[in-house]
């Protein structure tokens, strides 16, 4: 049973910007699910959107099912309980917005007492588990932000994020801004939090290799749809669709002599939603375009195997995606 | 011949030993790739490099010669050691046209004859053709591949012989990368550009670089051919970063507690022992005991396949 459900969800932003156009997702306790693509393909608006965050100008259709019950049809009152007990956030870039001026334990114990009925000592408590949850020692509760190296930072926010024990967490680029060895240990962290509370967690990043890596499905979005969706190993392994094989190529494999002073990327950019290409969006900049892709519309199609690919060429067998040139 | 060389370069925060006794060779028309961990070094050793800061001891060599300081040397070392930063979007001005932004090194450097000509053939070489097109363009009216290759072209535009590129890609989209690393390498083949990459992502080094330089802590722990040091990591340090490579799933991944300790307290002995799974793992007591006491030797510049570790030197 999934705890969250997309149903042709589209969001319109004010002076008709469609961002994100009809996607179907769920996501199950337990489960790790990837969203990947390019700035501005729409994958924080759609964070936005699970959580009604978004601003009251913007138009959104479809439906956002959390435990069966429709987010659109909620009471404020039950909105705000929502937002933290069953379902949260950790903000693209928020690395920077914690408060400088108060320690991290106070910001952490904030909505616990906000929307707890618990006492400040249960709180601290708590602050001190949820610190050593993300594996940073309970003292550091009475740092500063200053205090603390980015990767501690990411802990932190994590933290914040389960501050209500949710069963839903949305980690927005939660690696970006890292390096390596400190994104390994977010990673290790969250996949690690994902099987011992059962949570159900959505990870947003533009690099397909960091998903590929902690990811049970992964759905890939361009121009405000999902063009392809699927087990996280094929899709980096075996795209079928050609932007998800462009996407992953980007991505060098070290050892892979065809990756060896050649840099692959895919040339041009993506379109505004504003001004989207007709038929498949992706035709201007696809290798593998025919002339019937810029008339017709194309639809995400089940491939069997948990997977599907919006392309019309997907279903061709030994197509080399990745085009021959 | 080497264009740009660190001999025993050392530079100090107060306390902390940013760099700490670094030898390293750009060879003329070579990409050598600088990889470590966030606050290892990297960025500190590329300034002292550029000149812009000066060694607290060792020093930096142009063409086989010591630096100088005085403000005549600088001025023509500048124009022949460019540096590209991360960021295009933070190192370009919005109010400036991108004409504006690539002219502006050669105002700085009282270069007054041929200006268009050379912001011209400039914007040419890093790919934005024809380059009229681009020149009263705004940074915000250009895409994120386009910005980095403007903040290229400013670089190229005083014809330097060394680019020193910090992050150059890590603030763009995966797929406009592969388009910024491959013009990176086609001006090497087509100009003989020397170019030091700072990365410290492993991807970007198998991509481009001839040889890898990996740092820890100040020091550089291995060195080598790329193929060499990727595929045949000798030093542990170099082998847990390999290990979370995400797309590299053949290794068990090695994560490292905790991040790079501080460079103001160096650990006595092997400065990576802390952290070192080798030595977590059980070595020989005499192996062990000089982990613990015995600095590791600073390597050779030369080339070759080299690790500083007592495990691999008994
Ligand atoms: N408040 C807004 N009003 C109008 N347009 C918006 C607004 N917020 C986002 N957009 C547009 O909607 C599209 C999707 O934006 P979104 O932030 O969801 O992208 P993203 O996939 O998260 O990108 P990134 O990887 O850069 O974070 C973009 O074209 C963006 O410019
Ligand atoms: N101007 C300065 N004053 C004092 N300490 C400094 C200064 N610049 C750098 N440091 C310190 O020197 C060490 C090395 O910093 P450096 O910026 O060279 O690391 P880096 O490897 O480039 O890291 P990153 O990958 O995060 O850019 C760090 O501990 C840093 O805090
Ligand atoms: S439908 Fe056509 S243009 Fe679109 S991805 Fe498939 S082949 Fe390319
Ligand atoms: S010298 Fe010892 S502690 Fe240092 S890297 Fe080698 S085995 Fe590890
Ligand atoms: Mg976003
Ligand atoms: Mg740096």
């Amino acid at each position: 049973m999934s705890l969250l459900e997309l149903k042709g969800l589209s969001v319109t932003y004010a002076g008709n910007v469609p961002a994100v156009r009809g996607v179907d997702l769920s996501v199950a306790p337990g489960e790790v699910l990837g969203i990947a693509g390019e700035s501005g393909c729409g994958k924080s608006t759609i964070t936005s959107a699970v959580l009604r965050l978004l601003p009251k100008s913007a138009k959104v259709g479809g439906q956002v099912l959390l435990d069966g019950e429709d987010v659109y049809g909620m009471s404020f009152g039950r909105l705000r309980a929502m937002r933290w007990a069953e379902a949260s956030i950790v903000f693209q870039g928020a690395l920077h917005s914690l408060n400088a001026v108060q320690t991290i334990g106070k910001q952490i114990a904030e909505p616990i007492l906000l929307h707890e009925k618990v006492s400040r000592q249960a709180a601290e408590r708590r602050v001190g588990e949820l610190l050593e949850q993300v594996g940073l020692p309970a003292r550091r509760a009475k740092d500063y932000p200053h205090q603390l190296s980015g990767g501690q930072r990411q802990r932190v926010m994590i933290a914040l994020a389960l501050a209500c024990r949710p069963r839903l967490v949305i980690a927005d680029e939660p690696t970006t801004a890292l390096d390596v060895m400190v994104q390994a240990q977010v990673l290790d962290l969250l996949s690690g939090l994902v099987r011992e509370l059962g949570l159900a967690l959505i990870m947003i990043s533009h690099d397909l290799s960091v998903l590929g890596a902690v990811c049970d499905r992964v759905a890939v979005m361009y121009a405000g749809q999902i063009v392809e969706e699927g087990p996280a190993k094929d899709i980096f392994d075996d795209s079928r669709h050609p932007y998800s094989a462009a996407l992953a190529g980007a991505f060098p494999r070290v050892g892979d002599e065809l990756f060896r002073y050649a840099p692959r990327g895919l040339p041009g950019d993506p379109p505004y939603p504003s001004d989207l290409p007709s038929g498949c969006a992706f035709h201007p900049r696809c290798p593998v375009a025919l002339d019937r892709c810029a008339e017709t519309e194309v639809s995400l199609a089940d491939l069997g195997e948990g997977r599907s690919s919006a392309c019309l060429r997907a279903c061709e067998e030994d197509l080399d995606l990745r085009g021959a040139s | 011949m080497t264009a740009l060389a660190a001999r025993r370069l050392e530079v100090r925060f107060g306390r902390a030993r940013a760099v700490d006794g670094v030898e390293l060779e750009i060879g003329s028309g070579e990409i050598v790739a600088l990889v470590g961990e966030s606050g290892c070094g990297k960025t500190t050793l590329a300034r002292a490099l550029l000149g812009l800061v000066k060694p607290t001891a060792g020093s930096v060599e142009h063409l086989s010669r010591p630096l100088g300081y005085a403000r005549r040397e600088m001025r023509g070392f500048r124009r022949r050691v460019q540096l590209v930063l991360q960021d295009p979007t933070g190192s370009l001005n919005p109010r400036h046209t991108v004409y504006e932004a690539v002219a502006e090194g050669l105002r700085i450097h009282g270069i007054h004859d041929r200006e268009e000509e050379r912001v011209a053939d400039a914007l040419a070489k890093a790919g934005m053709r024809p380059p009229e097109r681009f020149f009263l363009r705004y940074p915000h009216e250009l895409s994120g591949g386009q910005r980095q290759r403007v903040v290229i072209a400013g670089a190229l535009v005083l014809e330097p012989s060394v680019l020193v590129a910090d992050e150059p890609v890590s603030s763009l989209d995966a797929s406009v990368r592969g388009e910024i690393l491959a013009l990176l390498l086609r001006l090497r083949d087509q100009l003989g550009l020397s170019v030091l990459v700072v990365t410290h992502d492993l991807g970007l080094a198998w991509n481009i670089a001839d040889r890898v330089a990996v740092m820890y802590l100040g020091r550089i722990v291995e060195s080598g051919a790329t193929a060499d040091v990727l595929l045949n990591p000798r030093h542990p340090y170099t082998k847990a970063l390999l290990s979370v490579v995400p797309e590299v799933s053949r290794m068990a991944p090695v994560v490292l507690r905790g991040e790079t300790p501080d460079p103001s307290r160096i650990p006595a002995g092997c400065r990576f022992r802390p952290r070192c799974p080798l030595y977590a793992s059980g070595l020989p007591a005499e192996v062990a005991a000089r982990c613990e006491t015995e600095p590791l030797p600073v390597l050779p510049a030369e080339l070759g396949h080299h690790a500083a570790c007592h495990a691999l030197t008994p």
